[in-house]
């Protein structure tokens, strides 16, 4: 049997227009207790990156508060994305027609999705975007543990945490530009954030984008 | 010897430089002022020091620090090594010099170099943390300082260190406090050798001249004076017997620079990071003018309609 493209929660409910669950009230928590923390994270961290953005620091009540925080926020970011990671990893698994949809990124940017292959739940974009924001946390949460002076100084050396900083600074760059493409997306692709923010997508958007989440729905609803 | 400065008058006196003077300020940009103060220097002529701890000390009494009580190591160090309340330090090292055959008790006075490119300014996120003056001295201002340690990863020398009662960084002022009223730090006013004067960069460079041919003739062939250059100089300067082999002296670096790491981090990655962002978020926005919203259609909802009652595609 083909793996299931299904996961805990999703259901195709009849009427008009169809109407489809994509996230679970706490599948939805969770991912905005993780988009809040990295936000806040974004912020103060950028305000210590660029002297231009200090001002940032007013944010968090100036800057020493925000130098105390900011590794705080990383934890709950960190507890929270694991949480994420462990709900969406399995239907994240690269497929075969996720080589075919990349390899068509041209429609894809068009916006012709009648000419891409039929996606599971999530597309190979929103495969990228997870697997990177994976693999960028956890850079961003140990190098953020050599630099955290306030309570690990000791446990690493000055070349080590310099090292350390210039890695964190380049991933933090490197994830800021993820999640634009993350938010973009999900504004350009209109219907697609009420299935964060309500839990439900359209029929009609998940036969547009996820058709074959969709047909394995409605296969296993009969 | 080197003519003491003489002792200050007691009257009050205006301070001969402050915010007007600065060179540079941490995490801002300033316009130095067209005319730059004489350069001044402390020299530490580490033939000549004794090793008392007077300058140590001096520099707690000066600046009103309360460093712990400690325990013996074994070793003369005490303490071991800089904190936030002990920004000066003798490093004792006893060293056998193989073409003599004599064992040689190197003291160096540790503390900030006071370098003319100060590694920790260039690395400090806080406008206003770190500031250096025309004359070279390079202070902490503490009220603007946020305690992230940036400033110990900018520094060439391991220098800085972060206060775990108020977290904020200390170091050596050069006790810009006593300069800016004409008076030598309190560290050169207590050393009973002269190991440690103080006067304008010029002077301090003459006065070295005058000790390294000394040391020479007395068979220090490799005398010299510790200025690095990879730094642009500093202002805190070594007169050393072995000046071939800074390192004998409890591991001063032989041709400190600030870290390539660190000028990546606060040169290219700084800009090129922010370019990145602003970038995608352009492209963003410019995709959505140029192709506008991916829109479910009509169409779309009736197909999905019919699935999901059963009708076949």
């Amino acid at each position: 049997m083909k793996t299931s493209e299904i996961a805990p929660g999703d259901e195709v409910h009849r009427g008009n227009p169809v109407t489809v669950d994509r996230y679970t009230a706490a599948a939805r928590v969770n991912h905005w207790i993780t988009a809040t923390s990295l936000v806040l994270l974004a912020l103060s961290g950028l305000a210590l990156f660029h002297p231009s953005l200090f001002f940032l620091t007013g944010l968090f009540g100036g800057g020493g508060l925000t130098r105390m925080i900011h590794p705080w926020i990383g934890v709950v970011l960190f507890f929270a994305f694991v949480g994420l990671f462990l709900r969406f990893w399995r239907l994240n698994l690269w497929k075969s027609e996720d080589g075919t949809w990349m390899a068509k990124l041209r429609d894809v940017i068009a916006g012709h999705d009648e000419n891409l292959p039929e996606v599971g739940k999530y597309n190979a974009g929103q495969k990228m975007v997870f697997w990177l924001m994976s693999i960028l946390i956890v850079i961003l949460i140990s190098s953020g543990f050599a630099i955290w002076d306030q309570y690990f100084s000791e446990y690493t050396t000055i070349d080590q945490k310099r090292v350390a900083v210039l890695i964190h600074a380049v991933a933090a760059v490197v994830i800021i530009c993820v999640w634009i493409v993350h938010v973009y997306a999900a504004i350009w692709v209109r219907g697609t954030i009420s299935a964060m923010t309500r839990g439900q997508v359209t029929g009609g958007w998940a036969w547009r984008h996820h058709r074959k989440w969709l047909r394995e729905l409605v296969t296993s609803k009969r | 010897m080197f003519p003491p400065i003489p002792n200050p008058s007691t009257k009050p006196a205006t301070p001969k430089f402050g915010e007007q003077d600065l060179m540079r300020r941490s995490a801002s940009s300033v316009t130095p002022p067209a005319q730059r103060q004489t350069e001044v220097a402390k020299l530490i002529d580490v033939s000549k020091c004794i090793g008392c701890k007077a300058c140590q000390t001096a520099c707690l009494e000066w600046n009103d620090l309360r460093e712990e009580i400690g325990v013996n190591h074994g070793v003369y160090d005490n303490p071991l090594d800089l904190t936030p309340a002990s920004w000066t330090v003798m490093r004792f090292n006893e060293w056998v010099n193989p073409e003599t055959n004599n064992l040689e008790w190197l003291i160096r006075k540790d503390g900030c170099m006071h370098c003319e490119d100060p590694g920790c300014l260039k690395a400090c996120p806080a406008p206003g943390a770190i500031v250096q003056y025309t004359n070279g001295i390079v202070d902490f201002v503490r009220e603007n300082c946020i305690g992230c340690g940036y400033c110990v990863k900018g520094c060439p020398f391991n220098i800085p260190r972060i206060s775990k009662v108020d977290a904020k960084a200390y170091k050596c002022s050069l006790c810009s406090d006593r300069v800016a009223v004409g008076q030598g730090p309190a560290c050169a006013k207590a050393c009973p050798t002269q190991a440690i004067v103080f006067g304008t960069k010029e002077e301090m460079k003459k006065h070295a001249d005058g000790r390294i041919k000394d040391l020479k003739s007395r068979g220090y062939k490799n005398a010299g004076l510790y200025d690095p250059p990879g730094v642009g100089g500093t202002h805190v300067m070594y007169v050393l017997h072995h000046a071939d082999q800074p390192q004998l002296y409890s591991g001063l670096a032989k041709n400190p620079t600030i870290s390539p790491i660190v000028e990546i981090w606060k040169g290219l990655t700084k800009y090129a990071g922010l370019a990145a962002i602003g970038a995608f978020a352009a492209i963003g926005l410019l995709h959505h003018v140029v192709s506008g919203p991916n829109r479910v259609s009509s169409e779309d909802e009736q197909n999905a309609k019919r699935l999901a009652e059963g009708g076949s595609r």
